[in-house]
């Protein structure tokens, strides 16, 4: 499943739920990300994302890690508009019969949010406000993922 | 008539994240209507460009309720 929403991301009741009454898993991996203050330089972020587009990439993401790691359920649930400092930009859950598949494919799903989800990002502090790119080890971290060269678009 | 949404610094840049173009037949039609300030923007490096929510590349036509969206390149989530 997948939502983007401006609300604030209820972290426990997003696990909770995504747990109850499953029998047929073996373990449940979650992340979530949180905005930094980056030592005072960061006051809050603004996240925009292209309604119906960005929810239909990450669909695509999800089916490739279900395929890939044989997850049994995945949730992405993302922040969009004005996240202050601290709160919960992004909530990854996955599930799996096995934990090192839900480890996996939580690990594997973040690399690819975090470096080429269709999301802008402007970052707003004392020194003003400026749209950010992935890092470096953001692209470090994507080539993980690549097994062969037809993951090169990974 | 077209309509063109602007995401991150192309929407800064502009101005405005929304706008309605009458009378453009194609992707190339609606470049030459751009402010040239924009249009050497959205020829960028970089910049991808969707119509009715799938990538295109090079030119494509356009229907009377076409949404274009140009997207800089992405932050990532």
């Amino acid at each position: 499943m997948i939502r983007l929403q401006t609300e604030s991301l209820d972290v426990g009741g997003l696990l909770n739920l995504f747990c109850q009454g499953r029998a047929d898993i073996g373990g449940v991996v979650s992340f979530t990300g949180l905005a930094r203050h980056e030592d005072g330089r960061v006051t809050g972020l603004e996240l925009e994302a292209y309604p119906g587009f960005t929810e239909t990439w990450i669909a695509d993401l999800i089916l490739r890690a279900n395929h890939r790691f044989s997850l049994l359920d995945t949730l992405v649930i993302h922040r969009t508009g004005l996240i202050a400092q601290g709160e919960a930009i992004v909530f990854v859950a996955c599930a799996a019969r096995h934990r090192r598949q839900a480890f996996e494919g939580a690990d594997f799903l973040m690399d690819h949010l975090k470096s080429q989800a269709p999301f802008w990002k402007k970052q707003h502090g004392p020194g003003g406000e400026h749209w950010i790119e992935p890092r470096s080890i953001d692209y470090q971290d994507l080539d993980r993922w690549k097994t062969s060269p037809s993951d090169a678009t990974d | 008539m077209a309509k063109v949404l602007l995401f991150g610094p192309l929407r800064d840049l502009a101005g405005w994240r929304e706008r309605n173009f009458d009378g453009v037949a194609d992707l190339a039609g609606l470049m030459a209507r751009l402010d040239p300030e924009l249009a050497l923007a959205v020829n960028g490096p970089g910049v991808q460009v969707a119509v009715d929510k799938a990538i295109v590349r090079g030119d494509a036509s356009l229907g009377p309720r076409s949404e274009v969206a140009f997207l800089p390149p992405m932050s990532g989530g």
